[in-house]
């Protein structure tokens, strides 16, 4: 929605419809309100108009209560990111009211409840001000021991009313939610948003349509990024993981442990996070790749079992929800400073692989990618995802499933022999035998973290630890060749090139949009390959006279964020410079502009 | 033999395809199950356990390729080279929660997991606590010999008070484990002591843990001769120790007489102290199974996934 749209009718004028083409909600209460159902609804409805939409919540780290906000942003056309400022504000609490008025458009809607929320004069010139006695007229609605119950379906009835959506979808969408609960628990449902729907928005002198999407590319899914990891795995033929809980990961964890049995696996909670990778690495020894997964701390904890792993050429998934470290950190917020852990943690040389997905729908298929290079070059996989992007709800094509879903059952047949550690293979990529497999000459395969030879035996051979070494690398640097280069977001040569990493990828598209848009020269990739890096980067760096990697990380002590840091290293590349922050919340799409800006002219010349 | 070990899985949640078992085997012959020779100092205890295991696989008939050895790290631990089948070296202390994933995923497979008490007690104490009361199928096999010896003498978790060590240079200070009394307190569902110095007690508590459905749990004394030499004299006749078998009358399946036998002084009683029937995690797991697959019974994988997609739009 443009500003444009916003501007204030003058007093006395009939409502009118405008058209928008996209709008930005932020929903603010506390988190037991239901705020995020609000959202949910909301988002679910656009991926069934054919809209796309992007979400961003955040949550306090207290077992309940406390600020929450959600913000849906909702458009006929392209959606990249959760939008740097909403055109409408709904506020449940006088500190929902004051701490994001500030997010709020100028000439903006604020819809607030006014039996909580006492409006400041000075802002009423700034803003719209829309005030409906929610938490009275729900309890009207649906009666009084409704409480605070149902306030939320009420007010999404206001929104469905002052953006004209479709009561149709949305009714259908409240009784999938409330379905098979105690009937009554639907039939108020229902009231409250009736009630909310026709009520009438006194001093709201605009309501807004939609206009239709362009985008038609047939049924979309609405999911967030836990769950679309969750399922990706599911596809990709994974039946059996282990994991602790820990926020943000626990979602993914919950939802395998519901779903696996449905396909005749199994999801063990463990004592720590020790004994899940563990688990996890044994299931996969035994069998078919395994899951394990963990934010933060747990990483940690992870390590030693994971140069195991790496020792051992067994492979596994491992899943880490960045949140904000170190240590216990911020458990809600979202940081990318987990990548040194994911391609570095552990004692001794273990070349791992790291990869992190960009989007939602990314997730699912980055599952997928995972799973078979952990197959395939025997090697742990870590699926490096985020807190913004495991709680974010975004709408996207559905996969076509019968096409994608796998089944990766191990091979029980018998071989004649089996070297599991063969040396002779030039790119290092050996097979692996499971155990249940009869190797008909009797001699059998030791998995191990002790240097060993080529049956996995112990050596202290210098000659056999500089060449399993070597093996351990080479295989990573065979998969590195087959690696895309990412394309170039925008025009191949330029003053700037954007890169960008995980969750960041919708922000700094538009930040291209936006910059270029205002003639500055900015293009962008996002690597989706952290390790090992695709080859042939340096072929894009050379088209830009400045190099700047967006990330939600400190600038560190030499002064560059952690991907930053890597590519310095590998390509020794000084116009290779780092935009960060630490704030805990995703970048907005003025940030990264601002940023650049700064950086540029400090580095050079003005962008 | 235990089920385990002849009945070709009837769920897959790890694999789909088992090869019709060929023509009765002829049973493995020593030879034939030795792998690396063993490297530990002349006289320890462990090679009284390798052999036992060896007797075990030859008098059951166990195949190479239905069996996994499973260890972490330590002088025992070693065990897994010795052996001729698919084996792991795993972390140390994390032995359990590996042979876990391999004894869930797997039901036609049966998983041996060796290791000392610096592993089962100290490092891998909790996991031992965990498997013990999910009662995850296995046979886990302590060798306990009241020392660190790998690292070469520092103070283990069932060293007794006053052990002069590298780290007790006056000797113990802290109560050791009784490991016993840990397992049946942790909820193991068999629990048996026996010793390295007598091998048909050995061959046969190794034995009875393996035909138990679930958490088999045996500690064997296991003499350090380099580090703790005279250890176990007291439980060996022919050192002059006496070797009590546990009371004819004992009950095995009662907890609190099972607790007492374990609570009596160096050298105790030697055989099953405890032994009950509970779900183990794996039949518990494969009846979640069997419920979450009833649901979507004629369905294939991804019509399921696509049921769940169509919630989602």
């Amino acid at each position: 929605m443009s500003d444009a749209t916003l501007t204030a009718q003058p007093d006395g004028a009939a409502p009118k419809v405008s058209k928008v083409s996209e709008a930005v909600i932020r929903i603010a209460g506390n988190s037991q309100d239901g705020i995020q159902a609000i959202g949910g609804f909301l988002a679910r409805l656009a991926g069934r108009s054919e809209q796309e939409v992007m979400t961003f919540m955040t949550i306090p780290s207290t077992i309940s209560g406390g600020p929450s906000i959600f913000q849906v942003r909702v458009g006929s056309g392209e959606v990249l990111s959760a939008g740097d400022d909403a055109d409408v504000l709904l506020a449940f609490y006088q500190h929902s009211y004051e701490d994001h008025i500030n997010s709020l458009k100028k000439g903006g809607i604020v819809l607030y409840d006014s039996d909580h929320v006492e409006p400041k004069p000075e802002w009423q010139k700034t803003y719209r001000h829309v005030g409906v006695p929610i938490s009275g007229l729900t309890v009207e609605a649906i009666g009084g021991t409704a409480k605070d119950k149902g306030k939320n379906i009420y007010a999404l009835g206001l929104i469905a009313k002052m953006f004209d959506l479709d009561v149709t979808k949305l009714e259908k969408l409240i009784g999938e939610r409330f379905n098979g609960k105690d009937t009554s628990i639907l039939k108020n449902a229902l009231s409250a948003f009736h009630a909310g729907y026709s009520h009438s928005l006194g001093g709201l002198l605009e309501t807004f349509k939609f206009v239709d999407s362009q985008k038609k590319e047939g049924l979309q899914v609405v999911m967030n990024g836990n769950e679309a990891l969750g399922y990706g795995l599911l596809a990709a033929g994974v039946r059996f993981g282990a994991g602790y809980p820990i926020t943000p990961w626990s979602d993914i964890m919950e939802l395998l442990r519901r779903e696996l049995p449905k396909y005749g696996g199994s999801f063990v909670q463990c004592e720590d996070e020790i004994a899940s990778i563990s688990m996890a690495i044994g299931a996969s020894y035994a069998g078919r790749v395994a899951v394990t997964g963990s934010s933060g701390p747990g990483i940690s904890l992870k390590t030693e079992a994971l140069g195991w792993a790496v020792m051992a050429e067994v492979p596994l998934i491992i899943v880490d929800v960045q949140r904000g470290g170190p240590s216990t950190g911020m458990p809600t917020n979202v940081e990318q400073s987990d990548l040194n852990i994911a391609c570095f943690g552990g004692h001794g040389d273990s070349p791992r692989v790291v990869i992190a997905p960009a989007n939602v729908e990314d997730c699912f298929y980055t599952a997928i990618e995972a799973v078979n290079i952990a197959r395939k070059y025997s090697v742990p996989v870590i699926i490096l995802s985020d807190q913004a992007i495991a709680t974010r709800i975004e709408a996207f094509p559905e996969p076509n499933l019968e096409k994608v879903c796998q089944d990766i059952s191990p091979d029980l047949t018998p071989v004649a022999s089996h070297k599991p550690y063969d040396l002779s293979v030039a790119d290092g990529v050996t097979s692996r035998v499971v155990p249940g497999t009869r190797i008909t000459n009797g001699i059998y395969p030791i998995a191990t973290g002790l240097e060993h030879d080529e049956m996995g035996h112990p050596t202290g051979s210098p000659r056999l630890h500089m060449q399993m070494s070597a093996k351990r690398r080479k295989k990573l640097q065979t998969l590195a060749a087959t690696l895309p280069v990412p394309a170039i977001y925008g025009p191949s040569e330029g003053n700037v090139l954007l890169v960008g990493w995980g969750s960041t990828q919708g922000p700094i598209k538009e930040a291209v949009d936006r910059a270029r848009a205002a003639g500055d020269s900015v293009s962008a990739i996002h690597i989706r390959h952290i390790s090992p890096l695709p080859n042939g980067l340096d072929n894009i760096f050379s088209g830009f006279n400045h190099v700047l990697v967006v990330e939600m990380n400190d600038e560190g002590l030499y002064g560059f964020g952690q991907l930053a840091g890597l590519l310095r290293a590998r390509y020794g590349d000084a116009k290779i410079r780092g935009i960060n922050k630490t704030d805990g919340l995703t970048f907005k799409v003025r940030e990264i502009i601002e940023k650049a800006n700064t950086s540029v002219s400090a580095g050079m010349r003005k962008l | 033999m235990s089920s385990t070990l002849t009945d070709i899985p009837q769920r897959g949640g790890n694999i789909t395809a088992v090869p019709t078992p060929g023509p009765e085997r002829k049973g493995l012959t020593k030879k034939e199950i030795a792998a690396d020779l063993p490297t530990w100092c002349p006289g320890c205890g462990d090679f009284s356990v390798l052999a036992l295991y060896f007797k075990l696989i030859e008098k059951r008939k166990l195949e190479h390729e239905k069996i996994t050895t499973v260890a972490g790290i330590g002088c025992s631990s070693r065990f897994p080279y010795f052996v001729q089948a698919h084996g792991v070296h795993y972390i140390h202390g994390r032995a359990l929660p590996f042979a876990s994933g391999i004894s869930i995923s797997r039901p036609d497979l049966h998983v041996f997991v060796f290791g000392g008490d610096g592993d089962a007690f100290s490092i891998g104490g909790n996991h031992f606590n965990h498997t013990a009361r999910k009662n995850i199928k296995m046979t886990y096999v302590v060798m306990d010999n009241w020392v660190y010896g790998l690292t070469k003498k520092q103070t283990s978790p069932t060293s007794p008070i006053g052990f002069k060590s590298k780290t007790d240079v006056t000797g113990a200070l802290d109560q050791p484990i009784n490991p016993m009394k840990q397992a049946i307190a942790a909820g193991a569902t068999f629990v048996a002591r026996t010793t390295h110095s007598n091998p048909a007690h050995v061959l046969q508590m190794m034995e009875a843990a393996m035909d138990h459905d679930g958490f088999g749990f045996v500690e064997c004394l296991s003499e350090c001769v380099e580090f703790y030499e005279g250890a176990f004299d007291a439980s060996n006749p022919r050192k002059g120790g006496v070797f009590n078998t546990v009371p004819a009358d004992h009950d095995v399946t009662d907890e609190v007489a099972a607790y007492k036998l374990a609570g009596e002084p160096f050298p105790g009683h030697f055989g099953i102290f405890y032994n009950i029937n509970r779900a183990t995690k794996n039949a518990n797991e494969a009846k979640i199974i069997a419920a979450g697959r009833e649901k979507v019974k004629g369905l294939k994988d991804w019509q399921i996934l696509q049921s769940t997609f169509d919630k989602l739009k």
